[in-house]
């Protein structure tokens, strides 16, 4: 790097060069024992749910299983016991996707024509709405808890899969219209002004101008909506009956349960699988999410 | 759909008419009404509703017999409350201050042209994806003395090594930072790594010809710019912290007795487990009262300078 034959300014460089190359290597280090922190955990689950429980008992958390062994995974899947059932958390997970498909499907479609009405169809009061709606985002559910509880009760639908997607669509409205909203603020009002002269209506302007430029703000508020109902555990455990409990609750049940001897493996497997579809959606998509979030939640 | 209205001819000519437009005109309206509704019942209407609860002697059921403020005498009267908000102190104060400090010093140092960012931003930012629930079991068996870090240690010939945190109640809550730090402070750094790209680059380089060193440049520019960013996380980690309620339930299950309890927790026991209405009601406004006290000034500020625009 150091070129000897080079011109003043290079040696001004060079000069520091060699402070350089540590703090350089100081700041690798740093960033790769911080790496090392943040995988760890994920590492040690994964290593734990492989060994059987002879290992776990002799072993470090460290250290590597003698033999790979999946049946941890599949007693996790269908057979380890959550509660006073012994079906493993697969019912429990399929319930999560029962919950979780609906809600985010509601909650988009409704926040992008919210978005849509806040940020290009103002009408009087509907900045104070928003407002309002925003803190809506914010407040601690627990004092909406027994209230909902109470209405679930009365429309028939506690305990039930349905309730527990109308309570998600509910709080996650605000969320969605904030995206959809704070996306939708870049696109001129002279855009929609000009497509209402040319005659096209509020419908037509949505669904042929509007939507197809919606495709980033759409991946942000599915992956969002997505991780935050897959791991909602308050609305799960308060609102859920036996049968429609989602993941979340089931794990929780299954690892607090303590019959016997502790299969810390059968744990780890479970909590893997219950946290599968949230990391696979980040893995593939969490690139467009960042991006996204960038665009939607920095800028307010 | 609904363009009649505008149909025949230019816009201007429809003035003679505008009864025709109202369908158009109504259409936000109509679309929005679902929401509009639905957040004035069951976000305002509930909070309304619980804050009246709060001041009945309501039990296992809700009754409407008004005690005044005996409520909150007794939740301030209440050991468990009183661990529980001054868990969320410590909790909340170390865990905000960790995951900015964290945040920012990360962001900085990925914003340093580093090989490979895309794979360590990636690494930093995975526990976002995982539900508290998850996070919780992870750290429960990392940090529970018999199996955890504390046998791996000495094992690794640290006779010695002591880690009880998790069942010991003076330290507890120091658990929960560890875990919850671990989760969120990869979001924080995406946050204040997205503002650092977004700062202007033309400023940077005035000032680097202008002689500032990099540190400078940083301390004296970048970061003042970021002040908005800041106070998103801010908000956000405040919000996690405050409703932070899986995490313990996971972790600790408020234990050991209710040393690592928060507010959360304690108001989902009181309510739901041990029929005390009123006084789980009289808990959640007390909750409701904290994040309002954060969320009113900063919604304000936001609302205010979208203004400027």
């Amino acid at each position: 790097m150091s070129n000897v034959d080079s011109m003043n300014k290079h040696a001004i460089a060079r000069k520091t060069s060699g402070l350089d190359k540590v703090l350089r290597v100081a700041l690798y280090t740093v960033l790769i024992v911080v790496a090392a922190f943040y995988l760890m955990p994920f590492i040690v689950m994964l290593l734990t749910s492989l060994k059987d429980v002879e290992e776990i008992r002799t072993g470090t958390l460290l250290s590597l299983p003698g033999a790979l062994h999946f049946d941890s995974w599949a007693k996790a899947w269908s057979s380890a016991c959550t509660g006073s059932s012994c079906g493993g958390i697969s019912p429990y997970f399929m319930n999560s996707f029962q919950i979780v498909i609906p809600a985010v499907i509601i909650s988009t479609l409704l926040g992008a024509i919210n978005g849509y009405v806040i940020s290009l169809w103002k009408f009087r009061g509907s900045d104070l709405f928003f407002a309002a709606m925003l803190v809506g985002c914010f407040i601690p559910f627990q004092v909406i808890l027994l209230p909902m509880a109470q209405t679930l009760g009365w429309l028939g639908i506690a305990n039930t899969t349905s309730g527990l997607v109308f309570v998600h669509v509910v709080y996650g409205v605000a969320f969605t219209t904030l995206f959809f909203r704070n996306f939708y603020q870049s696109i001129p009002g002279e855009l929609v002004k000009a497509a209402r002269l040319d005659g096209a209506g509020f419908f037509t302007i949505f669904y042929r101008i509007i939507l197809p430029v919606s495709t980033p703000i759409i991946v942000v508020t599915v992956i969002w909506q997505f991780t935050q109902i897959w791991n909602d555990f308050l609305f799960g455990v308060a609102f859920s009956g036996f049968d429609t409990q989602p993941v979340t609750v089931a794990l929780n049940n299954l690892v607090n349960t303590s019959f016997g001897g502790k299969e810390y493996n059968v744990d780890m497997a479970a909590a893997i699988i219950a946290a599968l579809p949230t990391l696979a959606v980040y893995v593939f998509a969490g690139k467009y999410f960042v991006r996204g979030l960038t665009a939607g939640a920095v800028k307010g | 759909m609904n363009t009649k209205a505008a149909n025949s001819g230019s816009g201007q000519t429809q003035s003679g008419r505008p009864a025709r437009l109202s369908l158009a005109d109504w259409m936000p309206k109509i679309v929005m009404a679902p929401t509009v509704l639905v957040t004035l019942v069951c976000i305002y209407g509930y909070m309304i509703w619980t804050a009246v609860l709060s001041f009945t002697g309501s039990r296992m059921l809700p009754s409407y017999n008004f005690v005044g403020f005996e409520q909150y005498e007794r939740l301030f009267n209440n050991d468990r409350w009183m661990v529980a908000l001054t868990n969320l102190g410590i909790f909340g104060g170390l865990f905000i201050a960790i995951c900015l400090f964290l945040g920012v010093i990360l962001a900085i140092f990925l914003d340093q042209k580093i090989r490979a960012e895309g794979a360590i931003r990636t690494i930093y930012l995975y526990p976002m994806a995982i539900s508290f629930i998850v996070t919780g079991t992870a750290w429960k068996w990392l940090l529970n003395p018999t199996n955890g870090l504390e046998k791996m240690m000495i094992d690794f010939g640290f006779v010695n090594f002591k880690f009880d945190w998790l069942i010991n109640p003076d330290m507890v809550v120091y658990c929960l930072v560890i875990a919850a730090v671990w989760q969120a402070s990869g979001f924080v750094m995406a946050l204040f790594l997205a503002g650092l790209r977004g700062v202007d680059g033309d400023l940077i380089k005035a000032a680097h010809l202008d002689g500032a060193s990099t540190f400078t440049t940083y301390r004296r520019i970048i970061l003042p710019s970021l002040k908005p960013v800041f106070f998103s996380a801010l908000v956000v980690l405040s919000h996690i912290a405050i409703k932070s309620f899986d995490l313990v339930a996971a972790l600790t299950n408020g234990g050991p007795g209710y040393a690592s309890d928060l507010p959360a927790n304690f108001m989902y026991t009181y309510t739901f487990t041990r029929s005390q209405i009123g006084l789980g009601s009289a808990s959640a406004m007390v909750m409701l009262g904290c994040v309002l006290a954060i969320l009113v000034p900063y919604l304000y500020s936001e609302l205010r300078g979208k203004r400027h625009e």
